[in-house]
């Protein structure tokens, strides 16, 4: 099914989608439907350890319906065993459900932010903007590797968000010319003015690398929302 | 299967041997099969394969190191052999899974061995638990840093791009994916491609250690979901600099024939980054896979350096 066409006119909020990646059933909630559900969807993108909120977040104001996908190990989405998780695994959740609702402006938090700039870079046609704003993961393992250990999570309850997710994805390293190089396949493959605005206040390297690249916006993410729900 | 009924299995090549045992290691759920030669009780080794091989492809090399008096211990990674297909794949994920086979071993310092994938992870395991290591060897593990030196910034970022594209084109792919099945012929021919030096022989031999038998063919017990490669910020330097530090006595065995399957590294990449001391061997005329290509050369030398 492809929500983005005719099935995008009969959702109803917190109808939930499920996108397969590999192994994986990953949970697309239906977050609102909006005022007008012709308008390109928005896709909230959470933060590590964190899962699609149930209802619209206070002071978010978007015209289209609003979708958030439970990235793999969190939310309503499948737990993998034994762990494995590197941000590329994530890109390709996002892509999955890209294939589902077309083409989306993205609002990441935290690692989604960092997810979101990966998957503009991947997929320029179907990403029209993404705002990166703060959250959980932000920062990601630094800019190379630390000194090597394996952690084993604490043995919590089976459920999400999974605690390899939290220990491996907070490890992930993000130099900031690799952030750099995605900025610019975004900024040579989009035809928007700022395809990508940097919202977040705290600014890790890989952040501050990509808030310094010529062609990105800088706002607060009502205002990136209005500009982007405007194009 | 022919695997379990060994009068099926032909012309297996002199000096061949299956391991001694098997036994299962729970690594955070996942199923790995660790595979031993030689006696229970004798001094302990760790013996890890590389990527997309399996521990059957040292059915040769693994009983020569036994026969001179240690326990070969070796695995089979998540997705590869007789171990579980996991829901995910990293690096990181690998190492955790070295840790619990080391984990099950006798609580004193061992030697390390791996081949390419497998050097690279028990580098990283040497630095991860320096306690528990007395030796390194790393067979064809040793990705330069400096690779791609003539390409440009232009045509490194492209490749990036590419690799990026490609990568996503595979996980778009994977949902009730199969590997190609074949006749053990086909499988060993698809096989020789990346031991160009190896027999006929041998190649039908690992087959039928290392592909299981379906109704419509063979195929290798290689989890389809799984990829060479990948897209993601690793640099070689950050394996490389794992080098200066180790505090034990290592060997370094590089075969010179440059191979498709071999990370394109000279011995004039590593030599900077080798610990005081560090033994390092060339081998010329021999291919990535030293230790399948000339298991009697490398497993003397591995012996000679432990003594």
């Amino acid at each position: 099914m492809t929500v983005s066409d005719e099935a995008s006119k009969s959702i109803q909020s917190g109808d939930l989608v499920w996108v397969r990646h590999n192994r994986i059933d990953l949970a697309l909630h239906v977050v609102a439907t909006g005022d007008d559900p012709t308008h390109r969807p928005l896709l909230l993108l959470h933060g590590l350890g964190e899962r699609t909120p149930s209802t619209v977040p206070a002071n978010l104001r978007w015209p289209g319906p609003i979708y958030g996908l439970d990235f793999t190990g969190h939310g309503s989405s499948t737990i993998p065993v034994g762990g494995g998780y590197t941000s590329e695994i994530l890109v390709g959740d996002v892509d999955a459900a890209l294939e589902e609702i077309g083409q989306v402006t993205i609002l990441g938090r935290g690692l989604g932010a960092y997810i979101g700039l990966l998957i503009a870079a991947a997929r320029p046609t179907l990403v029209h903007g993404v705002v990166m704003s703060d959250g959980p993961g932000l920062v990601g393992g630094g800019i190379h590797p630390g000194s090597p250990s394996v952690p084993f999570p604490a043995p919590w309850a089976a459920t999400t968000p999974d605690p390899f997710a939290l220990i491996e994805l907070a490890r992930d390293v993000r130099p900031p010319d690799y952030a750099q190089t995605y900025v610019r396949f975004v900024i040579e493959s989009s035809n928007l003015e700022k395809a990508l605005m940097v919202c977040a206040v705290a600014r890790p390297e890989w952040l501050a690398a990509v808030a310094a690249e010529p062609g990105v916006g800088h706002s607060t993410v009502d205002e990136a929302l209005q500009m982007y729900a405007a194009l | 299967m022919s695997i379990d009924s060994p009068s099926k299995i032909f012309a297996q090549p002199d000096g061949a041997r299956r391991p001694a045992r098997r036994r299962q290691v729970d690594a955070a759920g996942v199923a790995l099969s660790v595979a031993e030669w030689g006696d229970e009780q004798a001094p302990p080794l760790l013996l890890a394969h590389g990527g997309f091989d399996f521990a059957e492809t040292l059915n040769m090399f693994a009983p020569m190191l036994a026969d001179a008096g240690y326990r070969v211990v070796s695995w089979d990674q998540r997705g590869h052999g007789e171990s579980a297909w996991a829901h995910l794949y990293s690096w990181e994920a690998d190492i955790r899974d070295a840790a619990a086979v080391l984990a099950t071993l006798p609580d004193q310092p061992l030697p390390f061995i791996g081949h390419s994938k497998g050097g690279s992870m028990v580098m990283h395991l040497a630095n991860v638990a320096p306690h528990r290591v007395s030796a390194l060897v790393n067979l064809d593990g040793l990705p330069s840093g400096n690779n791609m030196p003539d390409v440009s910034e232009l045509e490194r970022t492209r490749m990036q791009r590419d690799e990026m594209d490609r990568w996503l084109a595979h996980r778009r792919t994977l949902s009730n994916k199969q590997r190609r099945p074949g006749t053990i012929e086909e499988l060993a021919e698809r096989r020789g491609r990346m031991n160009p030096r190896m027999t006929t022989e041998w190649l039908q031999y690992l087959v039928q250690v290392g592909a299981r038998q379906d109704a419509d063919g063979w195929r290798w017990r290689l989890d389809p979901t799984m990829r060479m490669g990948g897209f993601g910020p690793w640099r070689p330097e950050w394996s490389m600099l794992r080098l200066p530090g180790l505090g034990v006595p290592m060997l370094g065995v590089m075969g010179l024939e440059l191979e498709t399957m071999g990370w394109g590294s000279r011995p004039a990449d590593v030599q900077p980054y080798l610990s005081p001391g560090a033994q390092f061997e060339g081998l010329e005329g021999v291919g990535h896979f030293v230790h399948i290509e000339q298991p009697r050369l490398v497993a003397d030398l591995i012996l000679e350096f432990l003594s």
